[in-house]
């Protein structure tokens, strides 16, 4: 595992990312292509960046936030256990605390693929300018409607009627699925694939579950014939 | 808490988008519960663009208006402007030579805590949007009536706006479907009142016909609720007062039998 990667989980606030390990530039430079790999998923999220123990200036503070908007990502936090680095961030019109305080850091920092098998539950209705994002599964009870956004790294299931729109895969995966009991979204995505609802309602709603098939998205009745 | 020994309600009147006719509806909900004999405040906080005073014909009695309570130009009861046939009715205008920046939110959350010690229900009307004005008239809230119309857009702003009041922790939000057209909405052209109720999934407390009348009375300054003439559109404002006051009153029938069962249909289960 790369020292120098970043983490990546999702917060209650949006994301939460843990500055990588190593020389500032590069640890910088290797976010940037984490963002660059799956751009996506980042694009018009909002994260909170905890750097640590590290001391930063001003500038290297200023440096970071107009990175990650050139990524199309609102920074909108940086945690610290650094006195100075918390008063500069402070300087910089930055959010220093978490509310509610910061959680403790999870033991297994470095396997990054347990962090993405977590689902995250929402149990109510999103509605219209909601977005939620995780970098793992997504479980929503309640329905998705129009203007509402998920963006999830790994699957989507919906307990609900399902009419905003819905990434699955947004980290890249093409296995992912998304399941509701109604599913008419404004746009369905999968990994890099698009596609939208038919323009005909069924006359009756069934539950469905939409995958990639054949390079590109199917949703099927469930159950099957 | 007030004289009749029932803590007195803040009622945020809101909807998101503009022109829905949530003013027009503030004046008229105002007047029911007034007739009901509520002592009722409205609270025009749309300051920079009031015309709640218009609709209640009070134009011409103001003196001073809420920016002049807030910046202690003047007693709180001296900006007050009691109605000209109701005596339970009061208007608390807004300034008209003012912007939104005048209004901090612990203000309205001050001057509406004022009125509750001598009033029972207060109905701030919202100014449409969901920035600044909007947040100052949510935060006194003790309950929220969201506006719509049964058009795509006006719902999809009410949803919005619901979302905004659940994270803020304001409600009960309830629901008033306004403007909605019978015959449009049998051939299909607008949204029934069972899809928007579908899409918000909040309680609904009252749906108005589209009716001249109201804005007729409203050019008057007459609310319509005013006049007892049981036109649908009047009556329909008077049940939303009684179904506030938790009278149980049966949604009545838009214009015909078809339109009344769908009402019905949706309505049941949702009031049992």
């Amino acid at each position: 595992m790369n020292l120098s990667r970043s983490r990546i989980r999702g917060i209650r606030q949006g994301l939460l990312v843990t500055l990588g390990k190593g020389e500032w530039t590069v640890v910088l430079e290797t976010l940037e292509a984490q963002f660059a790999e799956n751009p996506a998923f980042f694009r018009g999220g909002r994260l909170a960046l905890d750097v640590g123990g590290r001391a930063l200036a001003y500038g290297q503070i200023e440096e970071v936030r107009s990175m990650v908007s050139r990524n199309g990502v609102e920074m909108w936090a940086l945690l610290s256990d650094n006195d100075e680095t918390q008063d500069a961030a402070r300087a910089s019109g930055l959010v220093v605390e978490l509310e509610p305080p910061r959680e403790p850091e999870p033991k297994e920092q470095e396997d990054a693929s347990k962090a993405t098998d977590e689902a995250k539950v929402v149990r109510r209705t999103l509605r219209s300018g909601q977005t939620v994002r995780h970098p793992g599964h997504i479980v929503v009870i309640g329905d998705v409607n129009p203007g509402a956004e998920i963006v999830a790294g790994g699957d989507i299931v919906v307990w609900g009627r399902v009419r905003g729109l819905v990434h699955a895969g947004a980290l890249g995966g093409e296995d992912a699925v998304i399941c509701a009991l109604d599913l008419a979204p404004t746009q369905l995505r999968i990994g890099n694939y698009i596609a939208r609802s038919p323009e005909e309602r069924l006359e009756r709603a069934v539950p469905e579950m939409a995958s990639i098939r054949d390079g590109q998205i199917v949703a099927v009745p469930w159950p099957g014939e | 808490m007030t004289g009749n020994g029932t803590e007195a309600r803040v009622v945020t009147v809101t909807s998101g988008k503009g022109g829905v006719g949530k003013t027009t509806l503030t004046a008229n909900l105002g007047a029911a519960l007034a007739m009901r004999g509520q002592r009722v405040v409205v609270v025009d906080a749309d300051v920079g663009l009031r015309n709640l005073d218009v609709m209640l014909g009070l134009e011409n009695r103001i003196v001073y208006d809420l920016v002049d309570v807030i910046e202690e130009r003047c007693r709180l009861r001296q900006a007050l402007v009691r109605h000209k046939h109701l005596s339970k009715l009061w208007l608390l205008p807004a300034a008209q030579t003012r912007d939104k920046t005048a209004v901090q939110v612990e203000d309205m959350v001050d001057v509406c805590g004022r009125l509750r010690e001598e009033y029972d229900v207060i109905l701030v009307d919202s100014p449409a949007g969901i920035e600044w004005g909007f947040r100052y008239a949510l935060a006194p809230a003790t309950e929220v009536l969201v506006v719509t119309n049964p058009e795509v857009p006006a719902a999809r702003d009410a949803d919005r706006v619901i979302g905004l009041i659940e994270a803020e922790e304001k409600g009960p939000a309830r629901l008033i479907i306004n403007r909605i057209k019978p015959k449009m909405v049998e051939r299909g052209e607008m949204l029934s009142i069972a899809d928007v109720v579908e899409l918000l999934a909040i309680e609904l407390i009252g749906v108005v016909p589209e009716d001249q009348e109201i804005l007729v009375a409203a050019n008057r300054g007459e609310p319509l609720a005013l006049s007892r003439d049981g036109s649908l559109a009047g009556s329909s404002f008077h049940n939303i007062a009684r179904r506030m006051l938790g009278e149980e009153v049966p949604f009545q029938p838009l214009r015909d039998r078809g339109v009344f069962e769908r009402i019905l249909r949706f309505v049941s289960p949702e009031r049992s």
